[in-house]
């Protein structure tokens, strides 16, 4: 074991931990001023719920010696997870990949949060993600990270483009669309836009932890992901304002850190295999495509995917699949592949397995749980909660006092 | 009670407000009412857009001023109004004058003109 990896990991597991209530403030501050509380809950419950399950369960079923669909059960209760490193590093305490796995798994789950806001009921999005978490995010992990069968098949995904951003957007879309449009959706406007601006920064802050943290050690291609990750989130804002300008006219602050989010999602299931020079152009194409799938997709389809946890999440991560198959290269990462650009077609296809794998299972499952949760409580609050606000009907707060 | 008291309410655009309060100061009116207020009228609406939606928004932000005079002259009032909150384009908003029936001072009980006056 080694002091100065453990150090760059305890710091990356930091960082991705911040990334959770920088969600629930990005989200916050993009509802209504009578469902921000309500919609930071949904960001914020999987800081309590998923990170007990992982310890329980979760890390064992995605990360213990299993099949090639799942984990096993060996470490069940972190039973021989401890402080001699485990399979993962050989200079890190096994204990602490687990945290920073555990990290992503709470994030993942907030993420859903922002197909969901202003009308779940919360108590069945808490049932809801205990049962996501074991019975998506484990297997989706195994297969890429634990052993299973996406990683023998040869694909590749450094940070977590499949695991977490395409199974996260996936997950909103297919419960935006089981609940309905919002009441009002075609009037809700965000309520207090800086909020969402500092939520959007601590999530950017957390990634360089969750991109450069996922090397393991602060070596040659972790120093590449740190650059990587910089650029492709600043193309990112870019690509959206270039875009949104030429249509809209006018570029919007909301539309610079919706663009920054849509370069880190896109660069990071690449970030640990491509250039620099790569990265820009992922970054900028993912600025761009994320708009047009917000601006013209999302209307074109007429689901109310509240908050773009697809359009971000779904749709940038599925570009940034696409993009490692194309500028994978094996020069600044002897251990990753060379995509279609540096003369191997073969990647690309094994990314699209990825992807479309990914999008069906996800799918499915989530539909399945979400039907399972709505046996137990309805999946939608009713009409008049959600025209009072959630705050007040669920929570019995509120996040504005006037005088009166 | 001969006086007469008359309510003067101001809808108008929040601009120019500090230098409005000034000039009201000085022909007199001591005490004013200001709350925030949304409408519409002639002026068209204006475009919002998040993440590439638009939305039309046709209820400007507006403030609405309540002032009670007796002893200073309504046409005083008026006169400054127009002079500092005109633009001349749509928007500028109205003055609704009434006549009103009392006034009563909280504290003291005092009523009509009395209860408008600065007692030193």
């Amino acid at each position: 074991m080694q002091l100065a990896d453990s150090v760059f990991m305890f710091v990356a597991t930091m960082l991705v931990w911040l990334m959770t209530p920088g969600i629930a403030l990005f989200y916050g501050g993009m509802v209504r001023s009578k469902n921000v509380l309500s919609t930071a809950m949904h960001s914020y419950m999987p800081m309590a719920v998923i990170s007990l399950l992982w310890v329980v369960i979760g890390y064992s079923l995605a990360f213990s010696p299993g099949n090639t669909f799942i984990g096993g059960l060996d470490w069940v209760g972190l039973k021989g997870v401890g402080f001699e490193p485990g399979p993962y590093s050989d200079t890190i305490p096994h204990s602490l990949f687990m945290l920073f796995q555990m990290t992503f798994a709470v994030l993942t789950v907030s993420i859903i949060a922002g197909g969901i806001a202003e009308r779940m009921k919360f108590s069945a999005f808490l049932i809801f993600s205990i049962l996501w978490s074991l019975f998506v995010y484990a297997p989706v992990a195994h297969w890429v990270w634990g052993g299973g069968w996406l990683h023998a098949i040869g694909t590749i995904d450094f940070a977590g483009g499949n695991v977490v951003h395409i199974s996260s957007g996936v997950a909103g879309l297919v419960l935006a669309i089981m609940l309905g449009k919002r009441k009002e959706s075609a009037n809700s406007s965000p309520h207090n836009l800086p909020l969402t601006f500092l939520g959007a920064s601590l999530i950017w802050f957390g990634w360089y932890g969750f991109n450069v943290g996922s090397a393991l050690t602060l070596d040659e291609v972790a120093m590449n992901v740190f650059v990587n990750t910089v650029v492709a989130a600043a193309a990112g804002i870019i690509g959206w304002l270039v875009v949104e300008n030429m249509i809209n006219k006018k570029p919007t602050m909301l539309g610079a850190v919706s663009g920054a989010l849509a370069g880190l999602v896109a660069i990071t299931p690449a970030c640990g295999f491509v250039t620099p020079s790569a990265s820009i152009i992922i970054g900028l194409i993912g600025g761009a495509l994320c708009f047009w799938a917000i601006f013209s997709l999302k209307s074109k389809l007429g689901y109310d995917d509240a908050l773009d946890a697809f359009g971000l999440h779904g749709i940038g991560g599925t570009w940034g699949g696409v993009a490692t198959g194309l500028f994978a290269t094996t020069s600044v990462n002897a251990g990753g592949a060379d995509g279609l650009f540096y003369g191997d077609a073969s990647l690309l296809w094994k990314s699209l397995v990825a992807i479309i794998a990914t999008y069906i299972f996800v799918a499915v499952v989530t539909f399945i749980i979400a039907k399972i949760t709505s046996m137990f409580v309805p999946l939608r609050v009713n009409e008049e909660d959600e025209s009072v606000g959630l705050d007040i009907s669920l929570h019995g707060e509120k996040a504005y006092h006037e005088s009166i | 009670m001969s006086e007469i008291l008359t309510k003067i309410d101001i809808i108008t655009r929040p601009i120019n407000f500090e230098k409005f309060k000034a000039e009201l100061a000085k022909i007199g009116v001591s005490g004013i009412t200001v709350s925030d207020v949304k409408g519409t009228s002639l002026q068209k609406g204006y475009i919002e857009t998040y993440r590439g939606v638009n939305r039309e928004n046709s209820l400007h932000d507006r403030i609405k001023i309540e002032i009670v005079v007796c002893e200073v002259p309504v046409q005083d009032v008026v006169d400054v109004t127009r002079k500092f909150l005109s633009t001349g384009k749509p928007g500028d908003g109205k003055i609704f004058i009434y006549e009103l029936a009392n006034v009563v001072k909280i504290s003291t009980g005092a009523e009509g003109y009395d209860a408008l006056k600065d007692e030193k």
